[in-house]
């Protein structure tokens, strides 16, 4: 099983600190899972226009294959304008529309507050239920009290719950679809 | 429809469509060449045609995992081949073509096979071809409607005068040879949704329309609205042709068609659309109403017959060398469709 961290953000630090935090504890979780992360910040990848995927080249294409190849994804994102990113978008418009049948999907939000704690509800879990993911319904969301100064996450609450996320989202693929 | 040679009288057309898929068959590993290739899809053109099916059509995909690049050549040799089935292309990429090298070569393939040629132009699902023959993809809209314009004119004028953007003017120009009747059936090939079925509509030219999957009550929107705007723009729907595409694997039980399918069509989706085939969607295919022709004679038969009376159709071109199904079970499936499908089908559909 390929479990895959996508941290969706093109600016910051705080979401990939997250997204650092919940890929190593799914590793140490089941030794059976193949663990790997991507930051979007690190790639440069034009707007979707509509292409199968496979004729995409360069960074957009190592991105939508390794979206592709994943089992299961967790996928971290700030909220920007009260929704996900624009890089973060552009993934998902890189890609088939039943792209995430198979796969199950966690989520973590970071945000300065609370204010948007429905964020994923409205903006994130409609795009991923289009194209046909198995979600996992509870998110982590994680403020920015979360973090001490030195941007590490420190509040065990949060870290408890990222560690149950990893869990659950490793334990309910390995459920649907046990082959893998 | 005499125009475009179709005679409603004699019911539904039906004929088989390749686009030169060349894979390995999943079953056994084992790949043929791609001149064995070529040569199946002869092979497969003379039993269709003495099988008594309707047409065969070959179209043009510059991808790895095919074989039919130059897929007028191969159509031209189906030409010399064949006796009395229909030719046709499925599809031609007209947007990477010149549309005056397209009418020569069809209006040939025409002239070689004593009338039996029709293009189907489309613009191509993969992008392959633009960089490989050096087109802009920023232009793929612009590109082939300019051209299929182009097309339809150089097949209703002997001599013609036209300027565009993507080819050179022509002035006073002569497009030889002219076809065996004077003109060309030209259809649109066009994928599932509405937008470039209104296109075609708004053109008064026929109409392709691929329906591989999923229910087919799906695809009646795109051909309601192509007819719609055929009539908004003056053209007789009644006097327009509609052609479908699927994909058909048969066997005499239906747990068997889908078993041995499967792994064909898991390998084409896996090389050209990236990710497996849902498997939970195949199975949808076991009902009358699903688009994918997977089953026995008698399933098959109830999928065309539902369809027929959603779309009202004129011709099904079925594809049936999916994802590496060899030769063998390709002639065998040929041989079902023409003794237990189509009677069944023209019973029903001739006037």
């Amino acid at each position: 099983m390929k479990l895959l961290g996508l941290s969706g953000s093109n600016i910051g630090s705080k979401t990939r600190v997250a997204m650092n935090n919940a890929i190593r504890m799914a590793g140490e979780i089941d030794a059976d899972v193949n663990v790997s992360m991507i930051d979007l910040a690190d790639y440069d990848i034009p707007y979707g226009d509509g292409r199968n995927y496979l004729d995409y080249k360069g960074d957009a294409l190592h991105v939508a294959k390794l979206v592709m190849d994943a089992d299961a994804i967790l996928i971290g994102t700030p909220i920007f304008q009260a929704s996900i990113p624009a890089i973060l978008k552009n993934v998902f418009d890189l890609l088939p529309p039943d792209a995430l049948r198979g796969k199950t999907i966690g989520i973590i939000v970071t945000a300065g507050t609370s204010k948007h704690f429905l964020m994923a509800e409205h903006q994130l879990k409609p795009i991923l239920a289009f194209m046909k993911a198995n979600i996992i319904s509870s998110y982590v969301f994680i403020e920015n009290k979360d973090y001490n100064p030195d941007k590490e996450l420190v509040n065990p609450d949060i870290l408890d719950r990222l560690n149950r996320l990893a869990k659950e989202t490793i334990d309910t693929h390995k459920a649907l679809y046990p082959t893998t | 429809m005499e125009q475009y040679r179709i005679n409603p009288n004699n019911g539904m057309e039906i004929g088989l469509y390749s686009v030169g898929e060349h894979f390995g068959n999943p079953h056994t590993g084992y790949k043929i060449t791609a001149g064995e290739r070529l040569h199946e899809l002869i092979e497969a053109a003379k039993l269709s045609d003495q099988a008594g099916l309707d047409v065969f059509a070959v179209g043009e995909s510059h991808q790895e995992h095919f074989a039919t690049q130059a897929h007028s050549v191969v159509l031209g040799a189906i030409a010399n081949a064949t006796n009395k089935i229909k030719i046709a292309s499925s599809s031609t990429v007209l947007s990477v073509n010149d549309p005056v090298r397209v009418y020569e070569d069809f209006a040939t393939i025409d002239l070689i096979s004593g009338g039996r040629a029709e293009i189907v132009a489309g613009r191509g699902s993969r992008l392959g071809a633009y960089d490989l023959l050096g087109f802009d993809t920023s232009d793929y809209e612009a590109l082939f409607e300019e051209k299929m314009d182009l097309l339809i004119r150089l097949n209703n004028e002997e001599t013609i005068t036209w300027r565009g953007n993507f080819r050179a003017p022509l002035d006073q120009a002569t497009v030889l040879p002219r076809p065996l009747s004077g003109r060309l059936p030209i259809w649109r090939a066009v994928g599932g949704a509405p937008a470039s079925a209104i296109k075609a509509g708004i053109a008064g030219v026929p109409l392709m329309l691929a329906a591989l999957g999923g229910p087919s009550v799906n695809f009646k929107i795109s051909v309601d609205a192509y007819r719609q705007a055929a009539e908004q723009s003056g053209y007789d729907s009644a006097a327009l042709p509609v052609a479908t595409t699927a994909m058909l694997y048969v066997s005499e039980r239906s747990q068997d068609a889908v078993n041995e399918f499967y792994p064909h069509l898991n390998t084409a989706f896996r090389a050209l659309r990236g990710g497996t085939y849902p498997k939970e969607a195949f199975a949808q295919s076991s009902d009358y109403k699903d688009a994918l022709l997977v089953g026995s004679p008698q399933l098959i038969i109830e999928k065309i017959l539902h369809q027929y009376e959603l779309f009202g159709h004129q011709r099904l071109l079925l594809q049936m060398d999916v994802g590496g199904v060899p030769f063998e079970k390709l002639a065998r499936n040929i041989e079902i469709v023409a003794q237990q499908i189509v009677p069944a089908i023209r019973k029903y559909t001739a006037k």
